[in-house]
């Protein structure tokens, strides 16, 4: 069976915040031409003028749909023979400014260094829905492939013109048109001078096949490396303008809470500082971080306080409230469960409680906002530049073309920089002040008034027949998500279900989203059953598993590990997950060693074998696995965002505990590279494994089966 | 003006007009423009905001700029010599040890104080002098091996 799966569009899940309208770009031709000087521009535009990208919005089916093939980006050979990529998508670590600019140098034939992109700018880049979902690579490398390619052939073509000759005979490499019949050559830059040639495309795929990649498929280091480690690289929190002015707003002390009366006299009294109140809006600007800060500080405001759920009940609250209509959309079902059950050989019930979890990016939400003639510039570490400045347009009742969002390269994200928070205070203050104002959330903030990953229940039911195959699978997760929540494994007989819960704290997307917690359910009951049916657990997946790119990866975690391995010493234990989620496959296998006496548990040392397709980068892509692995470790082993009476618990580094040095394992990454298959992207998937493996592997250890997350945020004891 | 501080810093010397209170973070990153030392939590805790004073690392979100008179200090900023980086700076950018890299000036910065009192650390050393540094990027690893390789190479010019 060939089980290569091509079409893996995002599932647009709930906790993916919707894609925003669809908008035209608006940078007439001749200004750009005027932007960028004279030269060879591509532009890629959709059939009908719509820049119809990434899943649309609405469409929420359970299965995965085809993407449209309505794509815009663009690129520019300038006269200095210096090509400029632009495209909407945003850098925050993870590498895309690199592998995008590997794409276009590779298919436009043109070295590496050659080539600069101009990213997340909503007056400069193509409308684009947002950086999420791992969508980057799957879109935009065969987008850029298409347009550069595209260029390529505009440049033999003035050749050709020039020489008089057939353009089928000439060939490109190396920034230059050649003749191979007449030895002559021109250069990229000789060819653009003096041009405004641009060009329309249909979109086609003409794209030069992995297996033919020059640029594309090395291991280059990060662009503008120099400048991050010398400390000049200007996030939005490093942005300073002319007489800009800092700015602070006034939270409420519990979730819910409603302003009843402000006195605003002392701050008011205080030098250089302006109070903003506009409704429930209370905010403050003044020359100094610090002296905001006191300002807002000596506000007095009273607050009226509504009952909350606390964490301490949240998993039976999620439970007791789920939505009692069952909505076909989030149910797949296939053959009958009750059938399967009595015909299994063994049955097994669990259920999985997991915690809400902060993204915690180390540049907190921060937003510059500077308005000129009623026209209003952001600069803001936002995920979603374009639905930022449509939120921005209609927060302010002004026009979308009189707002412009620029993302500079941002201090992480993973998933937690959707909302456009940040810039709406920066945006209200300037207003107010009349000067650009800059607001950066304080950590506290961060951890408070950020959004989170959802909390969740998830209820499995199995069964499985004496030889140890599935005959039966049940699967209901609560509140936390969709993504990867259909089982990989071959069971004939199947009920799959999300059950809606309304929000108890603010929520949204992380990176992986649900499949974290799903594949810990599924992962966590997929052991247990190996244990019942006294199969390794490595034989018993196989047993059950027919897709070939997730045997692959098993095998190759499992080799490089040296599964199975012996017990050498005292509370040593391994352990092993797998998983497939948005065009890639994970397997993790995972060792720990727990002090029976102290309760003290160590992760020693972490396998992760990883094939997302053909690689474009593998030095960017061995960063986000290993990454994934050790950001994983914190929600799998002691993180989660503790609540009460509305307020956050824990909203500090000392007492919301991240991975530090010392949790971090040996880790290797095990990269396949399947140049046969289109790259998918790798920002999310290999985080989604380490999890159970780690659970699996304390199982081991101890006898003790762990079915929350986090594990053991309070170390393990034996029972 | 009542405040009249001054710190000297990267070896030359800055008049500061911020409140004397002011944490020296905002004084280096805000009035002074140097932007390369972070703000990731305020409270001393993620390491994003190390500067060295007098050579010893310190995090410069937990000291009043008043308390920060009387020893230069250095920034990210003065690391590079000439036009020349740091070798702590060129370990980092050659094993890529950095993804989102707003931990990264920290992370040099808490290095080279490391690498002041101890030339040749262990793993272990390493471990327990960074554990103040957090990265949620997950470059650990390749942070342990670019202070590694700069203590190589340190050592070996200065032999």
């Amino acid at each position: 069976m060939n089980t290569v799966r091509q079409s893996f569009a995002a599932e647009p899940e709930r906790f993916e915040f919707g894609a925003a309208p669809l908008h035209k770009f608006d940078l007439a031709r001749r200004e750009f031409f005027k932007l960028l000087g004279a030269g060879v521009a591509v532009f890629v535009v959709a059939k009908d003028a719509l820049a119809a990208q990434e899943t649309p919005p609405g469409s929420r089916s359970f299965h995965n749909e085809e993407l449209p093939k309505e794509i815009t980006s663009w690129l520019h050979v300038g006269e200095d023979g210096v090509v400029t990529g632009f495209t909407g998508k945003a850098e925050m670590g993870q590498n895309i400014r690199t592998s995008i600019s590997q794409t276009i140098a590779d298919e436009l034939r043109v070295p590496f260094e050659s080539v600069r992109l101009v990213m997340a700018d909503t007056s400069l880049t193509p409308f684009d829905a947002g950086t999420f979902g791992s969508r980057t690579t799957p879109t935009m490398t065969p987008q850029f492939r298409r347009v550069a390619e595209a260029a390529r052939n505009l440049l033999i073509g003035v050749a050709a013109k020039e020489w008089n000759v057939a353009p089928e005979g000439l060939v490109a490499a190396d920034a230059k048109v050649t003749d191979p019949a007449s030895k002559r050559s021109f250069s990229y830059a000789e060819l653009a001078r003096g041009k405004t040639l641009a060009q329309n495309l249909p979109a086609e795929d003409p794209v030069t096949p992995a297996t033919e990649w020059k640029v594309a498929g090395k291991p280059l280091p990060k662009v503008d490396g120099r400048a991050f480690v010398t400390g000049s690289h200007q996030y939005t929190s490093d942005i300073r303008l002319e007489g800009m002015l800092y700015g602070k707003v006034l939270r409420s002390p519990s979730f819910g809470a409603t302003l009843t009366s402000v006195d605003d006299s002392a701050p008011k009294a205080m030098s250089g500082v302006t109070v903003v109140r506009d409704g429930d809006f209370v905010g403050v600007t003044a020359p100094s971080v610090h002296e905001a800060q006191k300002a807002l500080d000596a506000i007095r405001a009273q607050w009226k306080e509504v009952p909350q759920v606390s964490s301490k009940e949240i998993f039976s609250y999620l439970k007791k409230n789920a939505e009692p209509s069952s909505n076909e959309r989030f149910r797949h079902q296939k053959g009958s469960v009750e059938e399967g059950l009595a015909a299994a050989a063994h049955r097994l019930e669990t259920t999985h409680n997991v915690a809400y979890i902060a993204h915690a990016p180390l540049e907190p939400r921060a937003a510059l906002a500077q308005w000129t003639d009623g026209k209003l510039t952001v600069w803001t570490g936002t995920q979603r530049p374009f639905a930022n400045r449509d939120e921005l347009a209609s927060v302010f009742h002004i026009p979308e073309s009189s707002v412009r969002v620029i993302v500079p390269d941002t201090g992480a994200a993973y998933g937690g920089k959707h909302t456009s928070d940040a810039a709406i205070e920066a945006a209200r203050l300037a207003r107010a002040a009349g000067k650009p104002v800059k607001v950066v959330w304080t950590r506290e903030e961060e951890f408070t008034w950020a959004y989170f990953r959802p909390a969740g229940v998830i209820e499995v039911k199995s069964g499985i027949s004496r030889d140890g195959k599935l005959t039966a699978w049940e699967f209901h997760n609560y509140h936390s998500g969709m993504s990867g929540i259909e089982t990989p494994y071959d069971v004939a007989n199947q009920h799959t279900e999300y059950h809606q819960v309304p929000l108890v704290l603010r929520s949204g997307s992380y990176r992986g989203l649900a499949a974290t917690a799903n594949h810990f359910a599924r992962e966590t009951h997929m052991d247990a059953l190996a244990h019942v049916a006294q199969i390794d657990p490595l034989e018993f997946r196989l047993k059950n598993l027919s897709d070939v790119r997730m045997r692959s990866v098993l095998e190759a975690v499992a080799k490089s590990f040296g599964w199975p391995r012996k017990k050498t010493q005292e509370g040593q234990g391994f352990g092993l997950a797998c998983g497939f989620e948005k065009g890639s496959y994970v397997a993790t296998c995972a060792e720990v060693a727990v002090n029976h006496a102290s309760g003290d548990v160590r992760v020693i040392r972490v396998v992760e074998a990883f094939e997302c397709g053909a690689i474009v980068n593998p030095d960017g892509l061995r960063n986000q696995v290993v990454g994934a692995v050790i950001q994983g470790l914190g929600g799998a082993l002691f993180e989660a965002v503790e609540f009460e009476n509305g307020r956050i618990t824990n909203p500090h580094f000392a007492a919301y505990r991240v991975p530090r040095f010392r949790d971090v394992p040996k880790i290797e990454a095990v990269l396949l590279d399947r140049k046969d298959i289109p790259s998918a992207g790798a920002g999310e998937t290999p985080i989604m494994a380490i999890a159970p493996a780690v659970g699996n592997a304390l199982f081991d250890a101890t006898g003790i089966r762990l079915n929350n997350l986090p594990l053991v945020p309070n170390g393990l004891r034996a029972a | 003006m009542a405040n009249s501080l001054e710190i000297e810093v990267n070896g030359k010397r800055y008049a500061v007009s911020y409140p004397p209170d002011t944490p020296l973070l905002y004084a280096l990153h805000d009035e002074l423009g140097l932007t390369g030392t972070k703000y990731g939590c305020g409270e001393g805790q993620c390491g994003a905001c190390t500067v060295l004073i007098g050579g010893a690392p310190r995090r410069s979100c937990q000291i009043p700029v008043s308390a920060a008179t009387a020893k230069p200090i250095t920034t990210i900023e003065g690391l590079e010599k000439d036009g020349k980086l740091h070798p702590l700076q060129q370990a980092f950018l050659d094993a890529g040890a950095f993804q989102c890299a707003f931990c990264t000036s920290g992370m040099v910065m808490s290095s080279v104080g490391l690498l002041q009192t101890n030339a040749n650390p262990k793993r272990e050393d390493i471990l327990q002098f960074l554990q103040g540094n957090i990265c949620r990027c997950g470059t650990h690893p390749r942070v342990i091996e670019a202070v590694q390789h700069a203590a190589r190479m340190m050592l070996e010019r200065a032999r």
